[in-house]
């Protein structure tokens, strides 16, 4: 049954009508427009769909809504735009670490959480961070260098 | 008298408008039929009409893939896109700057030759004689023909190619929507597609009501084995998907081979041999003679968003979204399956997760055109996860057969390449029949293609069969498997990835077998000096040393190709260390691409590539039993996870002016190959069979 929830979502509260076990991936792209956030396996494997929620990277496709009412949930959106970029965005672009960029929002939003906990990651931490994120370009060097360049830009 | 020769992709679309067009807000819109693929086509496309117009690249937009305005340059595929449609865009933007410099000079009362164009005004430098492109646009007509006659701009001159741009999508991809899956239509409803268990179930039963009477479902759709689900919500479309899988009964025969070695199913399925390449006659004595066989598996695309389209039915006309690969292909294809004519069909590209070939993007498009017209809302259809990496088609699994003599100075005074594969392209529009995935389960079906190859060169299954090595006497062989037990197309590099890989093993085997360093094997047998000198680079920059002797844990290979005998030339320097799995830990690799547009573009193409090569080599192979692909998840087809990330340093030996070499391809196949060799330095194993897993590598020891 379609049920009313608040959300808080990147600092605002945002009321959605959804059966309650819907996965929050889809509230998030399709009530709420942020279609930053994208969705991938839908089973919790590829993290593309990863968004914070209190401060710790979740996948949303394996998060059913129930489970995010009353929590802080951040998406890429929340981090930057494209006029002002988040540092982690900023070093994306600037190490031009991409090239579907699918993967990409899901592993900044990996690193965000990360860096929030350890500014200073070793290259194991930076890895072990994204052990739940999968790239399928390539791009794996390139988006390393931007998280440790984030991390030295922010500290 | 010879008319000048226009590039081949100018040639078949000459309307100069179906490339350049002056808008009133001083600002040029550039159509091309190139698709952003992930690869960075966008950018370096705008960076070259900006070049040849001289206007401020921040003026440029690019069109690309719209069967409605722009040129059909056929696929984005085969690293072609700068090699050939960039080289169209170059002359068409040449000879719409000519046109205008004539028509200013007119205006002016000067000639031609006083005025120079500077960010699209074009006027007598120093005086203010001035006019623009967008001040005579009104007067100078492009809907005319492109002659060839204006030159394009010197490379001397340049001032936008060769510099790294950043890529012009990334800051939309970094913030929020950017791709066909991120689209909102008005009244759009969400779908997704029932695909049967196996390639040959058929359906024998299906309740449809069951799946209509759930919450949000707009429209069930059955059209014999091909069953939609259209609903308001996405997750109510997915749960009709689920209720749709458990409403149907399907009648399934097993219908795979037994799952054996590779190298035993292919050889044993029916073949047509055809030769490739033959040079020199057989005899010389050979004072020592070596054969040995490799194999690949069938590989999956596996991109990181499964394949989606949108599409809109209305008033007999409909337009689909898609991120394929040929725009105007795929609108053919569609128009022939909805009966519909091709100029009632338009198909857009947008941008969609990275694409490594003919995936499930073709299939997707179908899917949602059919689902529109039934459902008369809009679509937005998406794949899931199991059906991209189970029913997009595969690359195909190869064997290849190698044979050589040495003579007493270790030289190769004979070689023959036998290679067994299947069709790598069945795209949609090769061939009689229609290779969309819905087509073949409607009723009545369309019939696929008949399976065929093109010839080489550049070949699909034997590209890079023919070794780039001047050996004198040479045979190169193709047993095409017209059967395929398995669905599969085009994958980055087709047969090259297998051929380099037993090529560039082979030659480590031949070097290892004359107590020759296997760098300074290569190079006695090359004259191509720029092969030379991406094989020169790579080793001094890798730091080679010959007869490094093996600690057990670690081992450097090395291995080259010029990728179809035309492209990108590629060398490769792989550094592994051995423990509970094979690492890569380092990759050195030296290219020479031509002429480059964007330096970091291409340095980032090479970087993915060798990542996604190590990835196909070290860990994947679709699995399948009697009657299913059982890879159907991340779990059953893991890929290179960021732990497992190598070191990488690319050197390019830009040649500034020449003519660019398509490179998107080039690292698949050394990378492949030096990895192998890598590990028989570090074991003394040569492990033949990919993927190169612990288990397999065991079951290589002697």
């Amino acid at each position: 049954m379609t049920e009313r929830v608040t959300l808080r979502v990147n600092g605002h509260a945002r009321d959605v009508a959804a059966e309650p076990n819907t996965p929050l991936v889809y509230v998030l792209r399709n009530d709420l427009k942020l279609k930053g956030t994208r969705l991938g396996c839908g089973a919790g494997h590829c993290g593309a769909c990863t968004v914070l929620v209190d401060g710790n990277a979740v996948q949303s496709c394996d998060t059913p809504l129930w489970s995010a009412s009353g929590r802080e949930i951040t998406t890429i959106e929340g981090l930057g735009s494209a006029e002002r970029p988040h540092p982690l965005q900023q070093a994306f672009l600037g190490e031009q670490a991409a090239q579907c960029g699918y993967c990409i929002n899901g592993i900044i939003m990996s690193a965000a959480a990360l860096l929030k906990r350890t500014p200073r990651p070793t290259d194991a931490q930076i890895a072990a961070a994204l052990d739940r994120n999968l790239c399928r370009c390539g791009t794996h060097v390139r988006i390393l260098r931007a998280i440790r360049r984030a991390a030295e830009a922010g500290s | 008298m010879n008319a000048p020769q226009l590039p081949a992709n100018l040639k078949a679309n000459p309307r100069l408008d179906r490339w350049v067009r002056f808008n009133a807000d001083r600002t040029v819109t550039v159509f091309s039929g190139k698709v952003e693929l992930g690869q960075g086509i966008g950018t370096a496309m705008a960076q070259i009409a900006a070049e040849e117009l001289d206007v401020l690249l921040d003026r440029v937009a690019l069109v690309a893939g719209d069967t409605a305005s722009g040129p059909n340059e056929g696929f984005t595929a085969g690293s072609q896109s700068i090699e050939q449609g960039g080289t169209a865009m170059r002359a068409a933007c040449a000879e719409v700057r000519t046109l205008f410099v004539e028509a200013a000079a007119r205006r002016l009362e000067v000639s031609a030759s006083e005025l120079a164009v500077r960010d699209g005004m074009i006027e007598v430098p120093g005086t203010d004689f001035r006019t623009s492109y967008w001040d005579l646009a009104a007067e100078v007509s492009l809907a005319r023909e492109a002659t060839g006659e204006a030159a394009p701009k010197p490379a001397a001159r340049y001032s936008i190619i060769g510099k790294n741009v950043p890529r012009r999508d990334l800051p939309a991809k970094f913030t929020g929507a950017a791709y066909v899956h991120d689209m909102e239509l008005p009244g759009m409803v969400h779908a997704r597609v029932l695909r049967p268990p196996t390639y040959s179930a058929r359906l024998v039963a299906f309740d449809a009501n069951a799946v209509r009477a759930l919450p949000g479902v707009v429209s069930v759709v059955r059209n014999g084995n091909f069953v939609g689900v259209c609903a308001e919500r996405e997750e109510q479309a997915v749960k009709a998907l689920e209720a749709a899988r458990g409403a149907a009964r399907w009648d399934d025969q097993p219908g795979l081979p037994e799952p054996v070695e590779i190298r035993e199913l292919l050889p044993r399925l029916p073949t047509a041999t055809k030769t490739v390449f033959t040079k020199g006659v057989a005899g010389a004595a050979a004072a020592k003679r070596l054969e040995a066989t490799y194999s690949r598996p069938y590989l999956a695309h596996a991109s990181i968003g499964p394949s989606c389209a949108a599409a809109v039915f209305e008033g007999g006309k409909l337009t689909v979204w898609s991120h394929a690969q040929g725009s105007f292909p795929l609108r053919g294809q569609i128009a022939r399956v909805l009966g519909l004519r091709d100029d009632d069909v338009t198909v857009i590209h947008r941008d969609g997760a990275g694409c490594y070939g003919h995936n499930g993007a073709d299939d997707a498009a179908l899917d949602a055109a059919l689902l529109a017209r039934a459902c008369g809302r809009p679509v937005l259809l998406q794949w899931t996860r199991e059906d991209e990496l189970a029913w997009a088609p595969f690359g195909s699994a190869m064997v290849v057969k190698l044979a050589a003599g040495l003579d007493a100075e270790g030289k190769v005074v004979d070689w023959r390449h036998e290679l067994w594969s299947h069709s790598h392209v069945r795209r949609p529009s090769a061939g009689d029949g229609v290779n969309l995935l819905a087509a073949w389960h409607l009723d009545p079906p369309f019939a696929a293609s008949t399976p065929r190859d093109a010839p080489y060169p550049p070949g699909t299954g034997d590209r890079n069969s023919v070794p780039l090595y001047d050996f004198p006497v040479q045979e190169i062989l193709y047993h095409f498997v017209a059967e395929m037990p398995l669905r599969v197309s085009a994958l980055r590099s087709l047969g090259a990835y297998a051929n380099v890989f037993a090529i560039e093993s082979f030659m480590d085997e031949l070097a290892l077998a004359t107590g020759a360093d296997p760098v300074a094997f290569r190079l006695k047998h090359l004259a191509d000096p720029r092969a030379k000198a991406v094989i020169e680079a790579a080793a001094r920059a890798a730091d080679w040393k010959p007869g490094n002797a093996s600690d057990g844990v670690h081992g450097r290979g090395i291995a080259f190709a010029r990728y179809k005998n035309s492209s990108a030339y590629c060398a490769i320097v792989a550094e592994v260390e051995v423990a509970e799995k094979i690492w890569l830990r380092r990759a050195v690799a030296a290219v020479d691409a031509g002429g480059v547009i964007n330096p970091d573009g291409l340095q980032n193409q090479i970087e993915g590539g060798i990542v996604q090569a190590a990835s196909w080599t070290l860990k994947e192979a679709v699995r399948w039993d009697a009657s299913r692909v059982l890879t159907r998840s991340w779990e059953d087809y893991p890929i290179l996870k960021f732990d497992e990330t190598p070191a990488i340093e690319v050197v390019v030996l830009d040649q500034p002016g020449a003519p660019g070499l398509g490179a998107g391809e080039c690292a698949a196949g050394p990378t492949a190959a030096a990895i192998a060799n890598a590990l028989h330095r570090a074991l003394g194993v040569r492990a033949r069979d990919l993927p190169l897993t612990p288990e397999r590598v065991a079951a290589a020891m002697p």
